[in-house]
């Protein structure tokens, strides 16, 4: 019917499923950003208990964008690393808006290094906008900090388990997130570069925000359907923000699910499997045949009902 | 109401869709091969002579992936590997235009499948596995075929012990294939893990410019990290610190003279001596033990017949190959 309808209304029609399915991208962005989601305290507060807080890359600095401690989580000690916003102007600004610096990465690769030492499971909970763009940070190796961060990760003999709670903003993001399991919320968002990035880039107009984001699809389920990550975490009904307590306690399931998964695998194919795991990532032609595609069985219990 | 307050905007897009974009004030456009510095210039085939370095200034002009290869390699040894890759679309991205047009044009332009090419080939008589970045393919931006090139490069490397040299140059992830595009970063750097664990040497060249996802994952991993003079090699963009931090930037803001100065790099070295160059560091990287090394430090056991295949691979390469001056001891 469709093909019948003369050009300009095909187009207009074309334009108006666009224009829907762009809100409810931006919609996502907003609440993946929104002011009073929880962030990775608020999540360390209710999943584990005698929680105590690491400081410190031991050469000089504590990036406070992340955090990081050791808790009891449901019988098992496992470390925490995270990246952390501010909520009012003046922790935000003390925050750095949750863009670590190169000894931010420094401070997480010390604690994986703590935890693999002394047998603890890691938890990755991954909020921030990318890491921070300064004269400083460049001087100080902020790629090199990136890429020794993941490296670090992938060689951990302990099970490891990333959770997109809210903003997944590129290199800064993923530098905590090349784990066994990765898990995102249903709310969170993941990408390359930022919307307004892209729109600046590809359209030379940061207005064009939106349609970055609809284009790029930065959203949970996307993520999911591309295999990047393994689990979309349900979220109360309005965001996590609504009931903190309750996304927590879905959140800690998840992660528990999760660890017996990991656990299930022989401990010393671990290594290898975390590296086949992002060695599959990518869908390209080859010899002009589609290769990388994934195929979910469509889990029910990895994806939330929409 | 809201509906047709709807469709007016759209009417309105449409018709800026027609007129020509405003472009930002550009600069003045120079011909490619005059010097943007001294603004000598060149014949094609003058500047590829001089390994398009300019004689008056020294001002490197870029270089294509497949001119690099001719570069560095010897003549003759090169033998490519992954060639039947291309980009596909997952996103069904549109920008401006949509990603598969971008790619057609791309591929006309180059003569490049994507933005990486990848082969053995032996330097100044070292065999090893060499990858180079091709800038003008959409600014040598790295996806899926880019990180599958590398993660295979890397494997060959791997699996034969014979070192890896990367000659690196892009902006960064693409972002047509966003999140994909991200985790190439990911893989890549599992791709070095492997190869590190193997005991296997890489060196990664940074040529103008290696900035956001590839100098953040397997290009800052070298064992050896070289960088080209005036490369370059921030993280994030120029442009996005300066809006960001709203500082005035240093004159040499990210430059490969400012990572040398403040330890991010082994050394700049110039084209002309780039070869040599690779080759002294692949001679000495032949002197190691070939053992390769768990991550606690201790000497694992070597794969089974490692030597054996290095030493045949050695040989077939120098017999195979009569432009191959010399070899290791």
């Amino acid at each position: 019917v469709n093909s019948r309808l003369p050009t300009p209304f095909r187009g207009l029609r074309r334009r108006l499923a666009e224009r829907a399915a762009e809100s409810d991208i931006w919609e996502a962005v907003e609440l993946a950003r929104h002011d009073s989601r929880p962030y990775t305290l608020d999540y360390a507060d209710r999943l584990v208990d005698d929680w105590i807080e690491l400081h410190g890359d031991r050469a000089g600095t504590d990036d406070h964008a992340i955090v990081s401690g050791v808790g009891s989580f449901r019988g098992r000690t496992i470390a925490i690393v995270g990246h952390q916003k501010g909520r009012d102007l003046k922790e935000r600004a003390f925050r750095n808006f949750g863009m670590a610096q190169p000894q931010g990465y420094a401070k997480a690769r010390r604690v994986f290094a703590l935890a693999d030492r002394l047998g603890f499971p890691v938890v990755t909970m991954i909020d921030t906008p990318g890491a921070y763009p300064g004269v400083e940070s460049e001087q100080g190796g902020q790629a090199a900090a990136i890429a020794q961060s993941m490296l670090a990760m992938t060689r951990l003999r302990v099970p490891t388990v990333a959770c997109v709670i809210g903003e997944g903003g590129s290199g800064g993001a993923l530098a905590i997130g090349v784990t066994d399991r990765v898990l995102m919320l249903e709310h969170a968002i993941y990408s390359v570069i930022s919307p307004e990035g892209c729109a600046t880039i590809l359209w030379r107009d940061v207005n064009q925000r939106r349609k970055a984001a609809a284009a790029f699809k930065p959203t949970a389920r996307f993520s999911y359907e591309l295999g990047v990550v393994d689990t979309v975490v349900a979220e109360p009904s309005g965001g996590a923000h609504r009931d903190v307590d309750r996304a927590a306690r879905l959140l800690g399931d998840a992660i528990a699910l999760a660890f017996d998964s990991i656990e299930a695998e022989p401990v010393e194919q671990r290594r290898a499997l975390r590296r086949a795991k992002f060695r599959r990532m990518g869908v390209w032609l080859e010899d002009g045949v589609l290769v990388g595609e994934k195929e979910h069985d469509h889990d029910p219990a990895a994806l939330p009902p929409e | 109401v809201a509906r047709d307050e709807e469709t007016e905007d759209i009417q309105v897009e449409v018709e800026r869709e027609e007129t020509p974009r405003e472009q930002p004030p550009a600069r003045a456009k120079l011909h490619p091969n005059t010097c943007p510095v001294c603004k000598s210039h060149y014949r094609e085939d003058e500047l590829r002579a001089v390994l398009r370095v300019c004689t008056v200034c020294g001002h490197h002009f870029p270089v294509g992936a497949e001119e690099r290869v001719d570069q560095l390699a010897d003549p003759g040894s090169f033998r490519p590997l992954a060639e039947g890759l291309r980009s596909a679309d997952p996103l069904a991205f549109t920008d401006l235009r949509p990603y598969t047009e971008r790619l057609s044009e791309a591929e006309v332009a180059t003569g490049l499948g994507d933005a990486m090419v990848a082969g053995t080939a032996t330097v100044a008589g070292m065999p090893c596995v060499l990858c180079t970045m091709d800038f003008t393919f959409m600014g040598g931006s790295m996806g899926s075929v880019v990180g599958e090139i590398f993660t295979r490069a890397s494997d060959v490397a791997a699996e034969r012990g014979i070192p890896l040299v990367s000659v690196t140059s892009s902006g960064g992830a693409r972002m047509q294939e966003n999140i994909l595009a991200l985790m190439q970063m990911a893989k890549t750097v599992c791709a070095v893990d492997l190869l590190q664990e193997s005991g296997v040497p890489y060196i990664s060249v940074l040529a103008h410019p290696t900035t956001g996802g590839v100098i953040a994952s397997f290009a800052a991993l070298g064992d050896f990290v070289v960088s080209e003079p005036g490369a370059l090699l921030s993280f994030a963009g120029p442009r996005v610190v300066q809006e960001t931090t709203r500082e005035t930037l240093p004159a040499d803001f990210g430059r490969a003279e400012s990572s040398f100065e403040h330890g991010l790099i082994d050394a700049v070295v110039t084209r002309h001596d780039l070869k040599p160059k690779l080759g002294q560091i692949l001679r000495l990287c032949a002197g190691g033990t070939l053992v390769p090394m768990e991550p606690n430090g201790d000497a694992a056991v070597p794969p089974p017949g490692i030597v054996a295949r290095v030493m045949r691979f050695l040989r077939s390469s120098q017999h195979g190959d009569p432009h191959t001056n010399g070899g290791p001891a």
